[in-house]
């Protein structure tokens, strides 16, 4: 018997023919956070190859930031990632003010970062949502739904809007805060760990949910430095990277706070590590409260902004990754070149390597473990 | 000592008055029904009957209705929500609208599909939910259409069927998704209905009967209901059911982030609607069946007693009245485990939700039958329990004898599905997560990079 099949490979492969069927998902569909196109081919429901479509809801954003004068341009970013409004904000102005070397007052820096952090929070709160959905938790998405509901509160408060919040402006912040901010962004961030530990409760120990993650869209520390992963998927990799340490802004190197770091570089440390970084981002506004300086919100700007000539990258670390802006100038009113480095569209170039030889099911999984926004991936 | 309304109510469903119903309907009966059957075969075989499918029918359908608001509130609840509240007070009107909508809307059939199958198989779906209303005990006396000996194994056949339904409608669609919800169904049905199927043969070893009422007289007669002697099997019968409903979270046939709408994504206006009937009456239909083997049918303790504190009239009245309330509450504690269950977990994987059955629920299953047979044996041998002509007859020792060994066998099985589990790499997430080696994981970027304070 021994090395003899009892059913020759012939006959099995005659009996159970590998006929693969390509499955177009999206642009028109549920899970695929916007309107992204997944081309799968299958065998059964086993993902053989996989190509992604993008391009859907492309805007020639960088072309329009040619033709805009400086402080025009501000608003644009907002439509980038409009998840993560406040974060693209900071990271314009920032650049700008890089390039100009302009000092932006203290008390901008603590309200910005104040204000980036809940942005994380809300972003990070509407993927726990929508990953919670693909895998069929739907109480999940409407819990988390109803916390960022009172950070959105907040920044209808503050900038007037609550989804494109805009109120940095080039050398500091249009106008200061509300009253009655501070007791508002307080009353959040104490009421917030009780959620958390609400939600851990419905995902953390659950056997479905464990089954669904764990071991699911595994990427090793290398694969994910060669693959540029940046933000939670690289951290849930295992590695120790976050711009806000290894290269501070605004006033990140005064406070307090640690990077949630994963070891198996699967979907449920990628979830592990973003609900960490929810408690972190909690602890940074809370201690960024305390410390918040008195004084003015707007430096010494130019009337007419000319960004001197010649080159600068700036990047922040946003709540999907590592936001990039390249600046291009002539010396001019207008930039010779913007161009952004988008997280999430160099997350998504992982997507084909975690989910060759997993089920369709996990491409779902995988889609919202790595936290896409398609405003950001096509401009 | 008794207060009067349950008088009242007595004598509106009281005999009389169903029986004029029963004559002034056999007048309207055609002559040669009338020519060739006797008075009393043709009320028996068709007057009485019609009555009976009419009532049940509405009242199925009523409560089908009424469960997908009953869902849609439950669920509403649990999510910090409101729910419907716009139709109607408290949005009682909400399946009505649902219906009408659905009624008047265009009804779409894809251009490729196969018309003939893709009209069919909403059809073979709720005939099949439909036809098992027949055998369901839901009280005694006239409160159950009829009575066969082989009520559980018609059941049981027939929810095979149904299958047929979904795998046909996600063929004809001529779809892709339709077509991965259809193969997923199938899969997925064929497993579970073996798991039930083994887990029911525990129970009959005590109800010695197929037939539906036969099982609920059996617990009537020894006075107990069967998920004292049988917890272990209720539990694998309760998560068994739950698949084979297509319900979260095993509803991967339509499962709506993955395939869109699964089986019935082409389906739209009446014939979705079909399909989505079909579902909560197999909901109705399989709580109906665990409340009957398990929690005792219609029959309460102490029913009894109540029903010969009435007159000789009324008696058999009180009695249905009590059984058909006491099923309904207990059918609605199934069917809000449903809901509850579906909106609290996420959803399994198709390779898992196999893994479940086959290595999970059929060796329990298997177990527990071996368990629960020689539980009967030892009392059987010690006289507790003895069979006379069909029936059980049993001794208080051997009530708690059973119930007992019942609740305890839960032990061995959960010992059986540890050994399975330890030596299952699949359904064993510590042994499937494997680590990246420690080398590669302390990777840093470049020497520059200062070390994050963790």
């Amino acid at each position: 018997m021994n090395g003899v099949p009892l059913v020759s490979a012939h006959h099995t492969e005659s009996l159970f023919d590998n006929e693969q069927m390509v499955l177009s998902m999206g642009p028109q569909h549920p899970s695929t956070h916007g309107v992204l196109r997944v081309i799968l081919k299958l065998d059964g429901e086993r993902v053989v190859d996989l190509d992604c479509d993008i391009g859907y809801l492309h805007r020639g954003a960088e072309k329009i930031f040619e033709n805009r004068l400086y402080p025009m341009i501000a608003p644009y970013f907002d439509r980038l990632d409009y998840i993560t409004a406040v974060s693209n904000g900071l990271l314009y102005v920032e650049t700008v003010e890089k390039a100009m070397g302009i000092e932006v007052p203290p008390r901008a820096q603590y309200l910005r970062v104040i204000l980036t952090e809940l942005n994380r929070l809300s972003s990070h709160l509407l993927w726990l949502a929508t990953h919670a959905l693909d895998i069929g938790g739907f109480t999940v998405f409407l819990y988390a739904f109803r916390e960022r509901e009172e950070i959105l509160k907040i920044f209808e408060n503050f900038f007037g809007a609550r989804l494109t919040c805009h109120a940095f402006r080039i050398g500091g912040m249009t106008y200061d805060a509300y009253p009655g901010f501070e007791e508002q962004v307080r009353a959040f961030c104490d009421m917030f760990p009780k959620r958390l530990e609400e939600y851990e409760t419905l995902l953390n120990e659950n056997r479905i949910w464990l089954g669904r993650t764990v071991g699911i869209g595994i990427i090793s520390a290398e694969d994910a430095i060669n693959l540029g992963l940046t933000g939670p998927p690289l951290r849930g990799s295992g590695v120790d990277y976050d711009v806000r340490k290894t290269d501070p802004y605004e006033c990140y190197a005064d406070l307090e706070f640690d990077i949630p770091i994963g070891e198996n570089g699967d979907t449920f440390d990628r979830y592990l590590v973003r609900m960490e970084e929810m408690r972190q981002s909690r602890r940074i506004i809370m201690q960024a409260l305390d410390k918040l300086p008195d004084g003015p919100v707007m430096g010494k700007v130019p009337k007419v902004i000319r960004v001197p000539p010649g080159e600068v990258y700036h990047s922040v670390e946003g709540p999907k990754g590592e936001l990039g802006l390249y600046l291009v100038s002539d010396g001019g009113t207008k930039p010779y070149r913007l161009r952004v480095r988008p997280a999430s569209f160099v997350n998504l170039g992982a997507l084909r390597k975690m989910a060759i030889g997993s089920l369709v099911s996990d491409v779902v999984a995988l889609i919202g473990s790595l936290d896409i926004v398609l405003g950001e991936i096509d401009r | 000592m008794m207060s009067s309304w349950p008088w009242g109510l007595a004598a509106w469903v009281a005999p009389q008055w169903v029986a004029s119903l029963v004559e002034w309907l056999y007048k309207y009966l055609p002559a040669w029904v009338t020519n060739n059957l006797t008075a009393t075969d043709a009320t028996t075989f068709l007057v009485w009957p019609l009555i009976q499918i009419a009532v049940m029918l509405v009242v199925v359908l009523t409560t089908v209705a009424y469960l997908t608001l009953a869902e849609r509130k439950v669920s509403a609840w649990i999510q910090v929500r409101i729910g419907p509240n716009r139709t109607g007070p408290l949005g009682l009107l909400q399946p009505v609208a649902d219906g009408i909508k659905l009624l008047i809307k265009e009804d779409v059939i894809p251009f490729k599909a196969d018309k003939a199958v893709f009209t069919l198989a909403p059809i073979i779906s709720m005939v099949c939910a439909f036809i098992v209303l027949a055998v369901l005990p839901y009280g005694p006396h006239y409160a159950s259409i009829t009575d066969i000996n082989i009520g559980l194994l018609l059941i049981l056949s027939i929810s095979s069927v149904g299958v047929l339904g979904i795998i046909l409608g996600g063929w004809a669609s001529n779809s892709k998704y339709p077509l991965l919800g259809a193969l997923r169904s199938s899969a997925q049905m064929v497993s579970y209905e073996a798991a039930i199927g083994l887990t029911v043969v525990s129970a009959l070893i005590f109800t010695r009967t197929f037939s539906m009422q036969g099982i609920v007289e059996a617990q009537r007669s020894l006075g107990v209901w069967f998920i004292l002697f049988l917890f272990p099997s209720f539990i694998i019968f309760l998560v068994s059911v739950v698949a084979e409903t297509n319900r979260a979270p095993f509803d991967l046939a339509e499962a709506e982030s993955e395939l869109v709408g699964g089986f019935h994504t082409e389906y739209s206006g009446f014939r979705f609607s079909i399909f989505f009937i079909a579902e909560y009456t197999n909901m109705v239909v399989v709580s109906a069946v665990g409340t009957t083997l398990y929690l005792g049918g219609w029959y309460v303790p102490g029913m009894d007693a109540i029903a010969a504190q009435f007159p000789e009239a009324y008696r058999e009245v009180v009695l249905t009245l009590i059984g058909v309330i006491a099923f309904a509450i207990k059918c609605g504690i199934i069917l809000y485990l449903f809901i509850w269950m579906r909106w609290t977990f996420p959803r399994y994987r198709y390779d898992q939700l196999m893994e479940l059955g086959w290595k999970w629920l059929m060796p329990a299953a298997l177990a527990n039958i071996v368990l629960t047979a020689t539980a009967f044996v030892i009392g059987k041998e010690l006289g507790w329990v003895r069979s006379v002509s069909g029936t059980l007859e049993m001794d208080w020792q051997g009530k708690v004898f059973f119930t007992v060994t019942g609740f305890l066998s839960t032990f061995p099985i959960l010992a059986l599905l540890n050994a399975i589990n330890r030596n299952s790499r699949s359904f064993n997430l510590r042994a499937q997560r494997t680590t990246i080696p420690v080398s590669t994981r302390k990777a840093r970027l470049s020497p520059s990079v200062k070390p994050a304070s963790t």
